[in-house]
């Protein structure tokens, strides 16, 4: 887990352009992104599906190789950087996805530490003690010894969160974490997000199409057919 | 560095999918250890005899090639050697297969009969290293006695069973050999083999009786012993310089075994170890048993690798979002091949266990219904062990390759 000092920021975009395919099919899919996000921020990321949210989201996350410009995430320079690098930045970002790919085999507390076990100095009575613990903190004390079927929608998903903050994180990256919930239930989630983010000091990157949680964002920006449209603060 | 067991975990959570799995790789390893046991009991068998004869040089006719085809050699040979200075004995051995007919047969009228090998020996000489024979050197000397093999096939009659049953006063147990009548005056034990389903033991001149139309000087082996302290080699050389005849050698034999296996005029001489290792070469290389027996252990090998692969296959592709998942949480590609590699062995290791418990059942079985010489060796358990992890390895690295598809990009 680096330590970066608070006034760099924790993603910086420039000048980025990614395309699929190749040849006649070549369909390119962003265009000239450009965005800085401050440590501790939360941002909200919306738009219509097939905009390029999600493509943006994978580039930051590190999880696709950057073709154009200069993508920053962590101080470390993205693109042209070597897998391993790449591998290496990815155990410092929480991931948050829609559906909450838990693994079925493990309890709840044993997916929590699978995150804590990335970072070798965490001796291993520590690593179950900080599962515990934040399963607690995302209400799930008494569900720690509980398997991923066993458990509600709203919890795995809760269960994911604590899996992606569990190791502090500068960065959260989360896509559409409350698309398969109910309403209370996806508030409840983002709003132990956001508390336990914003307790942490980490970014926060959520895409959304859920307009009822647009309030928990610091700033929102808007994408629309690969252009970063609006960079406005928080509305509402 | 990895506190949580991913592999076993996995494994343990599919209970249904893991009984499969072990079910199939226990089958492989029965099949691995009924063909090399089957494979080994038949080359142990076949050379139990021949293990237990006490001498040094042997000397058999050119044109035998087995226990079961033996040609017989001028008994003068044998005398000869008796001057060459080293020797200390000598004793030969007649072998023919007679038909025997078995005494206590209470089914349709007709006799049950089955051919026996029928081994001469001269009384006194004690030649054969084999339980029951020492002691029964006085019971060869009566004409038209035999000793029977007790761990012959069945198929002979209840010999052992009611000799042991015998009270004193009570009749012997009559039968006929090649026709002629013969008193069971002792039980021995060697056991049956692919080539003889049963055994026994006569003196030289009751096997000239029962075998009447063999000529009196020919024999079948001439078993030569040598003084406490001769040297095997150098008093093979003289057998080479002083037997009658011409000396060849088959040209494929390396120099080193050229000196324990030589022809001169109208014998074969052998040293022990050479005498044994013709018989057991006779039945491995020219018979189909070691191939037939070798595919079998193959086909095992290869039911096994498919089984596991399709286990691990199934079980790689039902977690490749979450293997995927791993790798976005910033797992390397390593990791997730050593869980593979890591189900492959836990898989081979709790499939061997019941396969091989199992198998000392069978061999069990196999030795009461055959009378074969088949038991659960150490050497045989660590190769089917060792096949049995390969097997397992191969199917893990034929299907990590599938883990290289867990693309942490699609998740999202």
């Amino acid at each position: 887990m680096s330590d970066i000092p608070s006034d760099i920021p924790i993603v910086e975009i420039q000048n980025v352009n990614h395309s699929f395919g190749s040849g006649r099919l070549r369909k390119q899919i962003l265009f000239n992104i450009n965005a800085t996000i401050k440590p501790g921020e939360v941002l909200i990321m919306t738009g219509p599906s097939g905009s390029g949210k999600t493509t943006l989201l994978t580039l930051i996350g590190a999880l696709r190789a950057t073709q154009e410009g200069s993508l920053k995430v962590l101080a470390q320079e993205l693109r042209d950087a070597p897998e391993s690098k790449l591998v290496e930045l990815r155990r410092n970002i929480g991931y948050i996805f829609q559906a909450h790919n838990l693994l079925n085999s493990l309890k709840a507390w044993q997916n929590v530490q699978m995150s804590v076990e990335l970072h070798p100095e965490v001796s291993k009575q520590d690593s179950r003690a900080m599962a515990e613990e934040m399963l607690a903190a995302v209400g799930l004390r008494e569900w720690v010894n509980y398997y991923p079927s066993e458990l509600s929608g709203g919890q795995k998903q809760r269960v994911a969160i604590a899996r992606a903050l569990v190791s502090k994180p500068k960065l959260v990256l989360a896509d559409e974490p409350t698309a398969a919930l109910d309403k209370k239930s996806g508030r409840d989630v983002v709003e132990i997000m956001q508390r336990l983010a914003k307790q942490q000091g980490s970014a926060i990157i959520l895409v959304t199409h859920d307009n009822r949680i647009l309030d928990i964002a610091d700033r929102t920006l808007h994408m629309e057919d690969g252009y970063l449209t609006s960079l406005d603060a928080a509305p509402l | 560095m990895f506190a949580i067991p991913l592999a076993w975990l996995q494994l343990k959570r599919e209970k249904i999918r893991l009984l499969v799995a072990l079910a199939g790789i226990g089958f492989a390893v029965i099949l691995m250890f009924l063909q090399l046991g089957f494979q080994d009991a038949l080359f142990d068998s076949a050379i139990t005899f021949h293990r237990n004869i006490e001498g040094d040089i042997f000397l058999v006719s050119p044109q035998s090639t087995s226990l079961i085809s033996m040609k017989s050699f001028p008994e003068r040979r044998l005398y000869q050697s008796l001057g060459f200075s080293g020797v200390k004995s000598i004793s030969p051995i007649y072998i023919g297969f007679g038909i025997w007919k078995n005494p206590f047969w209470e089914g349709p009228p007709t006799s049950q009969t089955r051919s026996i090998l029928v081994i001469g020996t001269v009384p006194g000489d004690d030649i054969l290293s084999l339980p029951g024979i020492h002691e029964r050197q006085a019971q060869l000397r009566l004409s038209d006695v035999v000793l029977f093999d007790s761990a012959s096939r069945a198929e002979f009659g209840p010999i052992p069973a009611k000799f042991e049953a015998l009270q004193p006063g009570d009749p012997p147990i009559r039968t006929e050999v090649e026709s002629r009548r013969i008193e069971v005056g002792g039980i021995f034990t060697m056991g049956a083999s692919f080539g003889a389903d049963g055994n026994l033991i006569t003196s030289d001149l009751n096997f000239r009786r029962i075998f009447a139309s063999r000529q009196k000087d020919l024999i079948d082996i001439g078993v030569i012993r040598l003084e406490p302290g001769a040297d095997l080699l150098t008093t093979l050389e003289r057998f080479k310089q002083n037997l009658p005849g011409e000396l060849r050698i088959d040209p494929k034999k390396t120099p080193e075994q050229a000196k324990e296996d030589f022809v001169v005029g109208d014998v074969r001489v052998l040293s022990k170890a050479a005498f044994v290792a013709v018989e057991q070469n006779y039945w491995k290389e020219s018979t189909a048993i070691g191939f037939i027996f070798t595919l079998g252990a193959a086909i095992g090998f290869v039911v096994g690798t498919v089984i596991v692969y399709q286990i691990l296959y199934t079980d790689v592709a039902d977690h490749l979002a979450e293997y995927a998942t791993l790798k976005a949480m910033g797992y390397r590609n390593r990791y997730l091949l050593s869980v593979v590699f890591q189900e492959a062995i836990i898989l081979s290791i709790m499939g061997f266990i019941p396969g091989y418990i199992l198998c000392i059942g069978l061999y069990t079985l196999t030795r009461n219904a055959t009378a074969l010489p088949i038991a659960m060796t150490l050497a045989r358990s660590i190769t089917v062990l060792c096949l049995t992890v390969l097997m397992c390895s191969i199917s893990g690295a034929i299907a990590v390759r599938k883990v290289q598809q867990a693309d942490p990009a699609d998740i999202f």
